[in-house]
C-alpha cells in the first residue's frame, strides 16, 4: 500500500477502530446463529477481530496473516455466520473511507488510497470465501460418503436368505448403488430369495417404483427370487392409485411375513423346541 | 391462512424440499396420512418431470378454500420444452424416458383435480387440489 494511505490508516487508528466497533456491536441482534453467544463473548471476539484486520492492514502483507487467518477459521468452526465476517471486513472499509473523507485529500488522492484499501480487502474476501467453500465441499463429500456407507446394506439372515433394508429417499444415485449392491451381495451370500424392505422408505412414486421393478428383475435374472416387504397402507394406496403393476411380485406386509414366505421357498421351518 | 410457498426445482434434491413442504403442509392442514402420501407423491411425480424434462422450474403449494371446504392446491410450473401431446402423456404407459409412464395419469387419479395447460417450447403448468374430507 502507498505510503500516504498507510499513514492515514495508522494515524486514525484509534478513530477507526472505535467506530467500527461502535458499528459492528449492532451485529448480534437479529442473527439466530448468535443468539446463544453472551454479549461478553462477542465484544471480545469483536476486538480480536478488528485488532487483527488492523495489524493485517497496517503491516502491508500481500498475504493474509496467520493471526486473522487462524480468527476467520476458529470464527467458522464454531458455527457464526458467514457474513459476520463479510460484514466485519465492509464496514472496515466503509468506517475507513469515511476517516479518508474527513481529511483534506483532493479527490484524486483520497480515491488512490481508498483504491488500494479496497484492494487489499478484496484478498481477504477471496481468502474467506476460499476457505469456507472449501469447507463446506469438504463436509458435503464427507456426508456423502457416510450417506453411501448407508445406503443399501445386504444382510444375511439365513442361510440362502438376505435382507436389504431401504431407509429415506431413493435417487438416482442410490437406485444404482441398490442394484450393484443387491446384485453383488446375492451373488456373494448365495442368496435364493432376498427380501426387500421398504418400510423406511418415506414414499413410492413411479421412479421408485421403477428402480425396484428393475431392481428385481436383475435379481430373477441370477437365479434368485425377490420379495418386496414393509408396504405400508397408504403406500399401498398410493402404489395403486398410481397404477403401478407390481402383481408380478411377491410382497408381504412386514419382514416377519416375508422372512417366513423365504424359509417356506427354501424348505426350511422355524420350531419352537417343545 | 399460510400464503403461497414455492420451491424452485434443479436438481434431485429439490424434488425432497417440494414434497417435504407439501407434506408439512398437508399435515398442518389435518389431511388423513393416506391423503398426505398421496399429496406427497402426486409432488414428487410433477417436481421430478420438472427435473427430467424441463431441467428447472418450481412447485408452489398453497391452502385453497371453496365455498363448504377446503384443500391443497399444487402448481407445477416449468419453461422447458412443453408437451407435444397432452393424450398421448395422459394414457397409461406412455413415457419418453424408459420409465413406467404411470407419472401424470397416476397424478391424476391420486388428486381430486387436474389441469394441465402446455405448449411446445414455451413450458409446461399443471394445477392439482386435493380437498379436505
Amino acid at each position: 500500500m502507498n505510503s500516504t494511505a498507510f499513514q492515514v490508516i495508522k494515524h486514525n487508528r484509534l478513530s477507526i477502530i472505535e467506530r467500527w466497533q461502535e458499528e459492528m456491536s449492532n451485529f448480534q441482534e437479529g442473527e439466530r446463529e448468535l443468539t446463544h453467544v453472551t454479549r461478553e463473548v462477542f465484544l471480545n471476539a469483536n476486538t480480536e477481530f478488528i485488532d487483527k484486520l488492523m495489524a493485517q492492514v497496517t503491516n502491508d502483507h500481500e498475504t493474509i496473516s496467520p493471526e486473522l487467518k487462524d480468527f476467520f477459521e476458529r470464527t467458522i468452526q464454531i458455527g457464526w455466520p458467514l457474513n459476520y465476517i463479510t460484514q466485519g471486513l465492509q464496514t472496515f472499509l466503509r468506517v475507513t473511507l469515511q476517516v479518508i473523507m474527513d481529511q483534506d485529500f483532493d479527490k484524486e488522492e483520497a480515491f488512490k488510497i481508498y483504491d488500494l484499501l479496497d484492494r487489499s480487502i478484496d484478498g481477504l474476501f477471496n481468502e474467506i470465501v476460499q476457505y469456507t467453500t472449501h469447507t463446506w465441499k469438504n463436509t458435503i463429500s464427507v456426508q456423502k460418503m457416510a450417506l453411501l456407507e448407508l445406503s443399501a446394506p445386504l444382510i444375511p439372515v439365513f442361510e440362502h436368505i438376505t435382507v436389504m433394508p431401504l431407509i429415506g429417499t431413493i435417487d438416482t444415485e442410490r437406485a444404482k448403488w441398490i442394484m450393484e449392491n443387491l446384485l453383488e451381495g446375492a451373488i456373494k451370500h448365495r442368496s435364493q430369495v432376498v427380501l426387500i424392505d421398504i418400510t423406511g422408505v418415506p414414499i413410492v412414486d413411479t421412479m421408485v417404483a421403477h428402480h425396484i421393478i428393475q431392481a428385481a428383475e436383475a435379481v430373477r435374472l441370477i437365479g434368485a427370487k425377490c420379495i418386496l416387504v414393509g408396504i405400508r397402507p397408504e403406500i399401498a394406496q398410493t402404489i395403486v392409485n398410481l397404477g403401478i403393476d407390481l402383481s408380478e411380485f411377491p410382497t408381504r406386509s412386514n419382514l416377519l411375513k416375508g422372512i417366513e414366505a423365504a424359509l417356506e421357498l427354501t424348505n426350511k421351518k422355524i420350531e419352537t423346541l417343545s | 391462512m399460510a400464503a403461497q410457498t414455492c420451491v424452485d426445482v434443479r436438481n434431485e434434491w429439490d424434488i425432497v424440499s417440494a414434497r417435504q413442504l407439501g407434506r408439512d403442509l398437508s399435515k398442518e392442514l389435518g389431511f388423513s396420512s393416506v391423503d398426505q402420501a398421496r399429496i406427497t407423491t402426486a409432488i414428487s411425480e410433477l417436481a421430478r418431470n420438472i427435473y427430467l424434462y424441463a431441467g428447472k422450474g418450481k412447485v408452489c403449494i398453497e391452502p385453497v378454500k371453496d365455498v363448504n371446504r377446503s384443500g391443497l392446491q399444487i402448481i407445477a410450473s416449468d419453461t422447458g420444452p412443453g408437451i407435444q401431446d397432452i393424450r398421448k402423456v395422459m394414457q397409461d404407459g406412455f413415457t419418453t424416458s424408459g420409465g413406467l409412464g404411470a407419472g401424470l395419469p397416476g397424478v391424476k387419479r391420486l388428486m381430486d383435480e387436474f389441469s394441465i395447460n402446455s405448449s411446445v417450447d414455451i413450458g409446461t403448468e399443471i394445477l392439482i387440489t386435493k380437498w379436505l374430507r
